[in-house]
C-alpha cells in the first residue's frame, strides 16, 4: 500500500503513546444515551477489556474503536488518526470480530477468507498464503473446502477471527469473542487469543464473562449504564472493591434475608441473595469457624477467593438487566 | 455525519468499490449458468406468448395497426418487454440482496469493517445491479433479434436505456429496503407499485387506451419513459429531442435515488 506510507509516518506514534486515547467519548441515539463520556488509554500490546451487563455501552464503544459509528462527541484518536476523517486508513490496520459472525455461510471456509482479503488491497497471492497459515492457526485446515453454514459456533467464531487477521492487524477489537460457545471451544479461542498477544497484537474484547476477563484482559473498565464504574487489572479490581476471600452460606429456610442481621460483623460486608449469604472477609475459615458461637448451623458453607464476578456485582448491582 | 474518506482521493476510493464489487462477481460464479439460461428463456417465452401467440389476435384486429403506430403486436410489445423486464428484475435485485447484506446474512457489515466505506458498499452494490441488468437486456436483445421483432439497428442502443430504466427502480428499492426491518413490506411494493407499473406503463398496450385523466400517472412512471425510449428505438422513429427528454427523466430519477439511498445506508448501517 505505497499511497498509505507517507500517513503512516506523519502518524508514527512513540513507543508510549496510546494506541487508542477517548476523551469525553459519547455515543446518543435520539434521546437514548449510550456511552456517556468515557475517557481510557489503550498502550500498544495490551489487552484491555470492556466489562459489563447488557447495555451498558460496549459494543458501541467498540463500534466507534472501529470507525463504523461516528461519535457523537468527545474526541477518539487510533494509531494517531481522527476516525472521522480517517477511517478506511485505520479499518485497514484494525481487524474486528463482531458480536454476530458475519460469515458468508454459502461460501466456503477457505472463500471466506479469501473474499474478505480482497476487501483489503492485498495481492491474491498473501492472501492465499496467509489464508493457509491462519487455517493452521484456527485449526480448520481440514474444513478449508467446507461450506460454512452447517459448522459449529466455535468453527464459525474460529473462522470469524482468523478472517479478521487477514490483514495483518496490529489492533484486534473482539466483541464478546465466546459468547455462546462450549468450555472445550472457549478454552482453545482464550489460547489463540493469548498466542496473538504474545506476538504483540493489541487485543481489546469486551465480554460479560468475568473468567474470560481474568484469563486474558491485562487491564479492563467496568461499564456500566454508558459509564466506567472502575478500572485496573484484574487483581487490583478484586482488591480495590472486594475481600480476599467470600464465604458462602445457604440455610434450611426460604428466605435468607432475615438471617443477614445475625451475621453482622462477621465479615467487612455481607450480601443477601435469594438462596444465600455471602460473607466478604480476609478469612473466610475463621469467620466460618465463628458461626457455631452465634448459634447458627448453615446446611451449606464454603470458603472460595474473592473474583472478578464480586467486583462486577458490587458495581453494577444484582438487578437483571435486559 | 457519515463516515467517509475524505482526506482519501477519488482513485482510492473508486479502487475500494471495485475491491467491493468483486464480492457479487464471486458469488455469481456460482449461478451464472442458470441465470443467463433463465435469461434467454424468459423473454422467449414471453415473446412467443404475447407477441406470437396473442399477437396472432390483435393484428387480425382492423384497426389495431392503426393504435399501435403502423406495427405488428410482436414488433410492438417486444421493446416494452425489454424495458419492463429490466424493471422488474432491478427492483427485485435491489430489494432482496440489500436485505440479506444487511440482516440474513450481513455481507455489508463483513464488509464495513475493512477500509471499504458505508457510500462505497452502496455505490458497489448498484454497479453490480447495473451489470446484472445490463447482462439480462443485452440477453433480451438476442431473443428479441432471433424473433425478428428490431426494426433499426438503433435498437442496440435500447440495451444501455434499459440499464438506465431498472436503476431507476433499482435505486429506489435499495433506499427503501435499508430502512426496512423484514421483506414484508418489499413484497407489499412488488404486489403495489412494481406490478402495476410493469402492466400499464405502455409496455402492453398504448397509453391512448386509457382514459385520459390516468394518463399523467402513468407518465411520472420512469417505466413509461424507458419503455416509450426502447419502442422508439427498437422501431426506427426515435427524436433526438424526447430521447434526451426520456434519458434526463432516469437520470435525474436515479441521482435523486442515489441520494437518499446514501442517506438510508448510513442511518442503517453506520449509525
Amino acid at each position: 500500500m505505497p499511497e498509505q506510507m507517507p500517513s503512516l509516518q506523519s502518524n508514527a506514534l512513540s513507543p508510549e503513546s496510546p494506541l487508542i486515547q477517548a476523551r469525553a467519548l459519547t455515543k446518543r441515539f435520539e434521546d437514548f444515551v449510550a456511552v456517556d463520556g468515557i475517557d481510557f488509554d489503550v498502550a500498544p500490546g495490551e489487552a484491555f477489556g470492556f466489562l459489563g451487563p447488557n447495555g451498558a455501552g460496549k459494543t458501541s464503544t467498540m463500534r466507534m474503536i472501529a470507525c463504523m459509528s461516528p461519535l457523537s462527541s468527545g474526541t477518539l484518536r487510533i494509531l494517531g488518526m481522527d476516525p472521522a476523517t480517517d477511517g478506511p486508513r485505520i479499518r485497514s490496520r484494525i481487524g474486528l470480530v463482531p458480536q454476530d459472525d458475519t460469515l458468508d455461510l454459502e461460501m466456503t471456509v477457505l472463500d471466506n477468507l479469501l473474499v474478505y482479503g480482497r476487501y483489503f488491497d492485498l495481492p491474491r497471492k498473501v492472501i492465499r498464503e496467509r489464508a493457509g497459515r491462519l487455517l493452521d492457526f484456527a485449526q480448520l485446515a481440514d474444513r478449508a473446502n467446507d461450506k460454512v453454514d452447517p459448522l459449529s459456533g466455535g468453527l464459525k467464531r474460529r473462522l470469524t477471527i482468523a478472517r479478521s487477521l487477514i490483514s495483518e492487524p496490529e489492533l484486534l477489537l473482539l466483541d464478546e469473542p465466546t459468547t455462546g460457545l462450549d468450555p472445550q471451544a472457549r478454552h482453545l479461542l482464550w489460547d489463540r487469543l493469548y498466542r496473538l498477544k504474545q506476538q504483540g497484537v493489541t487485543l481489546i474484547i469486551t465480554t460479560h464473562y468475568m473468567d474470560e476477563a481474568e484469563q486474558l484482559c491485562d487491564r479492563l473498565v467496568v461499564m456500566d449504564k454508558g459509564r466506567i464504574a472502575a478500572e485496573g487489572s484484574p487483581r487490583d479490581l478484586i482488591s480495590q472493591y472486594s475481600t480476599r476471600e467470600v464465604l458462602e452460606l445457604r440455610f434450611r429456610v426460604d428466605d435468607h434475608a432475615p438471617l443477614a442481621s445475625q451475621l453482622a460483623g462477621l465479615g467487612e460486608r455481607i450480601e443477601t441473595l435469594p438462596d444465600r449469604l455471602l460473607v466478604y472477609t480476609d478469612d473466610g475459615e475463621s469467620a466460618a469457624k465463628s458461626l457455631a458461637e452465634r448459634g447458627l448451623d448453615p446446611v451449606a458453607s464454603f470458603v472460595r477467593r474473592s473474583s472478578l464476578e464480586d467486583v462486577f456485582l458490587r458495581l453494577t448491582g444484582r438487578t437483571l438487566v435486559d | 455525519m457519515i463516515i467517509t474518506a475524505t482526506r482519501g482521493s477519488a482513485q482510492e476510493s473508486a479502487h475500494r468499490i471495485w475491491r467491493s464489487y468483486l464480492y457479487w462477481t464471486h458469488i455469481y460464479k456460482r449461478t451464472w449458468r442458470a441465470s443467463l439460461a433463465s435469461g434467454f428463456l424468459t423473454p422467449a417465452l414471453f415473446m412467443a406468448a404475447m407477441g406470437v401467440g396473442l399477437g396472432t389476435l390483435v393484428d387480425r384486429h382492423g384497426s389495431s395497426a392503426h393504435q399501435l403506430g403502423g406495427v405488428s403486436y410482436l414488433d410492438f410489445i417486444a421493446p416494452g418487454l425489454l424495458a419492463a423486464s429490466a424493471m422488474q428484475m432491478a427492483a427485485i435485485e435491489g430489494m432482496f440482496p440489500v436485505m440479506a447484506g444487511i440482516k440474513w446474512i450481513k455481507f455489508y457489515q463483513a464488509m464495513l469493517a475493512t477500509p471499504i466505506t458505508v457510500t462505497e458498499v452502496l455505490y458497489a452494490h448498484l454497479l453490480w445491479m447495473a451489470t446484472r441488468v445490463a447482462m439480462v437486456s443485452a440477453i433480451f436483445l438476442g431473443a428479441m433479434f432471433a424473433f425478428g421483432a428490431p426494426r433499426s439497428p438503433e435498437v442496440l442502443a435500447a440495451v444501455p436505456v434499459a440499464v438506465l430504466t431498472g436503476m431507476s427502480m433499482a435505486v429506489p428499492s435499495a433506499a427503501f429496503t435499508a430502512t426496512r426491518e423484514s421483506d414484508q413490506a418489499l413484497i407489499g411494493v412488488i404486489r403495489f407499485v412494481v406490478m402495476p407499473m410493469f402492466l400499464f406503463s405502455g409496455t402492453f398496450f398504448p397509453l391512448s387506451q386509457m382514459p385520459a385523466w390516468i394518463r399523467p400517472l402513468a407518465y411520472i412512471t420512469p417505466l413509461w419513459h424507458g419503455v416509450a425510449l426502447c419502442r422508439s428505438l427498437s422501431l426506427g422513429d426515435a427524436s433526438w429531442a424526447a430521447s434526451l427528454g426520456h434519458v434526463a427523466y432516469l437520470l435525474v430519477v436515479i441521482a435523486g435515488a442515489t441520494l437518499v439511498a446514501r442517506r438510508t445506508f448510513s442511518r442503517r448501517l453506520a449509525a
